[in-house]
């Protein structure tokens, strides 16, 4: 029998069938890992996805509109205050009043806040159970690429639209910024911005994280649609109640000052689990110099400090230090979602 | 046998993205030729899989030479598709190894699963993708350089009959396009072996041949090893050179027809005869005819005008004796005899016997 080497006793029928007895020299020569041939596929997916469009239409709209709002207001500040460092900041994190009908308007900031988790469980949500229901699975774990690859590459492809779609919505305020008011960024405000950028990134990576988390754990994509959006709107509406009112149980407010003064730390404490909480806190920070401090004092003498300190302009490095806390925070959540997912989909089985 | 040739696949355990080093399967193609047979591109030993109490595939012994095709029959729940999974190291066996191409697959999947081609059960492509576009997705997966894999695409989809719908979305696919599209998907590397999990489920019969006969031209042309499962009888018996009936588990027979057919069959043998009658006592007078036949055990007149006589033979093996016999007697006696044939045995009554025979079996371990 000379079946054992198929290659050598046919006639060559198409080139690689030649160095098909060796079969690593190909694989050798390309050094593509396979996650990033399924990130590809995914963000040209999504970039062509009908998702994509209209998330980049309700983003951009909530960029467009405060900001159509804040130019007036911008311009009046402007010309009185002449010393305020902050003023390319106030693009982002100003909320204006509509002139005509007295309406506050929620700054970018707070749009973003609202709309990013959003942004983050729909690029996610179906990322494993969709392959799954659509029979895809079991063929795409047959290529030659390990089972982490696929969701390594899907979790790589959600960040890179998620950041692809922030740099294009803050370059747009910014240009208009520019172009439109004529206020010019300091290079502190630059750096501000960018720090700014990765802290949103980080709240909307945990958003994605789980959305991946949902798409692992559920069969359908209708379901961890649902659970997925319903937890948003929860989290974004009541998620202040909901930590004030655990913060209030585990640690009410009475006996002497100092004891208040730790409970009321505490409190603050619990309500940092809602992670929009942590992007707010953050993002005064960083988007508004004057902001000192974003924990309250433990002690009677923090407070004592805190009211006798001379109100000033934080550095940049002064902020940055205020928020580290929470962008580390913000990184472990979106690591702890994702290890989650990630063993649970290496130890599931491949059929449907 | 199986000691040595693990060796070599030992030695890079875990996550190797580089394989450097000697080649393994060039190694193992050395070490073949002192032996008298080439090695199976699957082999098994003792494969088990078990989830918790449920034994799923048991203690399975299974061989697949290069240019055959082997048919896995089975109900569903047999264990075919969690045999299958374990030869793409999807799953890990609980005991036992396998042996796809040399390698373990549990050990190193990738080098396996890039040469072993597959077709799961129920396929399916990305429905706002073109066909040609899904395949291109595959071939980039297999690190296939672009100028190679357009060249492999189209001649994959010539094989299956998809040219003229490549630049389609696959959701404007029939389930029969998809599953010839899944055929292309598993060509598309050149596969060195190729496993099919219900390849031909949804395709129409017209398309069964043309599948049936693409897998025949692959086997003898490129000699690939093709393991397929199908629960359809008729289509295994006649594409297989080989049989595996699987059942809770277990392998309880394989060989080619004939050998499942001496193993499980009654040992009877039906031969089909065409008689021209023109009266209910002609009919008579052929039943008296063929009845005096020695070695005829029975002997069924058609129920319908046209159509043949059927003849039951026993022992198998007197099947030739007789059907001679049938053409001495109808020229002696002045039958109109039009023509003799023996039926090939049928898979459906060898695997129904041998799932009785291996419930029963077990049913007496059990007690």
């Amino acid at each position: 029998m000379t079946s054992e080497t198929p290659a050598i006793e046919q006639p060559v029928q198409r080139p690689r069938r030649r160095d098909e007895a060796i079969p690593s020299r190909r694989e050798r020569s390309v050094p593509r890992a396979g996650w990033m041939v399924v990130s590809g596929k995914e963000f040209a997916d999504q970039l062509r996805s009908a998702r994509f469009v209209v998330l980049l239409f309700v983003l951009g709209i909530a960029a467009v509109i405060p900001m159509y709002f804040t130019a007036d207001a911008i311009r009046t500040a402007a010309s009185n205050i002449t010393d305020r460092s902050s003023l390319f900041l106030s693009l982002f994190a100003f909320a204006p009043t509509a002139a005509s009908t007295g309406i506050q308007i929620p700054a970018a900031v707070d749009f973003v806040r609202l709309v990013g988790p959003l942004l983050g469980v729909a690029f996610a949500f179906d990322a494993i159970n969709g392959e799954r229901s659509g029979g895809t699975l079991p063929r795409l774990m047959s290529q030659p690429i390990y089972r982490d690859d696929v969701i390594n590459g899907k979790f790589a492809a959600a960040l890179s639209v998620i950041g692809l779609v922030l740099v294009l919505i803050v370059c747009v305020i910014a240009a208009f910024g520019i172009i439109r008011l004529g206020i010019a960024p300091t290079a502190e405000e630059i750096l501000r911005l960018a720090v700014w950028v990765v802290v949103t990134f980080l709240y909307i990576s945990i958003w994605v994280a789980f959305g991946l988390l949902l798409s692992v754990l559920t069969r359908s994509a209708a379901t961890s649609a649902l659970i997925g959006f319903g937890l948003w709107v929860v989290v974004t509406i009541f998620g202040g109640f909901i930590t004030g009112f655990v913060g209030g149980l585990v640690a009410p407010i009475s006996g002497t000052l100092d004891q208040q003064a730790a409970a009321n730390a505490l409190q603050q404490t619990i309500t940092r689990l809602n992670p929009s909480t942590l992007y707010f806190e953050a993002t005064s920070a960083l988007l508004n110099p004057q902001v000192a401090a974003v924990s309250n004092p433990s002690t009677i003498g923090g407070y004592q400090q805190a009211f006798q300190r001379v109100p000033s302009l934080q550095s940049f490095e002064q902020s940055l230090l205020l928020v580290w806390p929470h962008m580390v925070t913000m990184l472990a959540i979106t690591a702890l979602f994702f290890a989650i997912a990630y063993i649970r989909f290496m130890r599931q089985e491949v059929r449907a | 046998m199986t000691a040595p040739s693990t060796r070599p696949t030992r030695k890079k355990i875990g996550r190797a993205r580089s394989a450097a080093g000697p080649d393994p399967t060039a190694t193992s193609h050395r070490r073949v030729e002192g032996e008298d047979r080439p090695r199976a591109p699957i082999r098994t030993r003792g494969l088990t899989k078990t989830y918790g109490d449920l034994v799923a595939v048991d203690h399975l012994d299974l061989e697949v030479q290069a240019g055959e095709i082997f048919g896995l029959l089975g109900q569903n729940g047999a264990g075919k598709t969690t045999t299958i999974l374990m030869l793409l190291g999807l799953t890990e066996p609980t005991e036992g190894q396998a042996r796809v191409v040399g390698l373990d697959p549990a050990r190193r999947p990738l080098e396996v699963k890039r040469r072993v081609g597959y077709l799961p059960d129920a396929v399916g492509f990305y429905s706002d993708m073109t066909g040609r576009d899904n395949l291109r997705y595959t071939a980039r997966l297999n690190r296939i350089p672009r100028d190679e894999a357009e060249d492999a695409i189209d001649e994959a989809l010539e094989q299956v009959g998809l040219s003229h719908r490549a630049d389609d979305r696959t959701e404007e696919y029939s389930r029969g396009m998809l599953q010839r599209l899944g055929i292309a998907d598993a060509l598309i590397k050149d596969p060195d072996v190729l496993i099919l999990d219900e390849p031909t489920t949804a395709i129409d019969p017209l398309g069964v041949t043309e599948i049936l006969d693409l897998l025949r031209a692959l086997v003898s042309d490129r000699k690939m090893a093709i393991l397929l499962s199908s629960h359809l009888l008729n289509q295994v018996q006649h594409v297989c050179d080989r049989i595996g009936i699987f059942a809770a588990g277990k392998l309880i027979g394989q060989g080619s027809m004939g050998d499942l057919a001496s193993r499980f069959g009654e040992d009877v043998a039906r031969i089909e005869a065409d008689v021209e009658t023109d009266s209910d006592s002609g009919a008579a007078r052929v039943r008296e005819v063929f009845a005096a036949i020695p070695g005829v055990t029975s002997v069924a007149a058609p129920r319908r005008a046209g159509e043949p006589w059927s003849v039951t033979v026993k022992p198998a093996g007197d099947s030739t004796r007789v059907r001679r016999a049938i053409l001495a007697a109808a020229s002696s006696t002045g039958l109109d005899l039009t023509s003799v044939r023996e039926l090939p045995p049928s898979l459906e009554d060898i695997y129904r016997r041998a799932v009785e025979r291996a419930a029963h079996g077990h049913a007496r371990d059990v007690r």
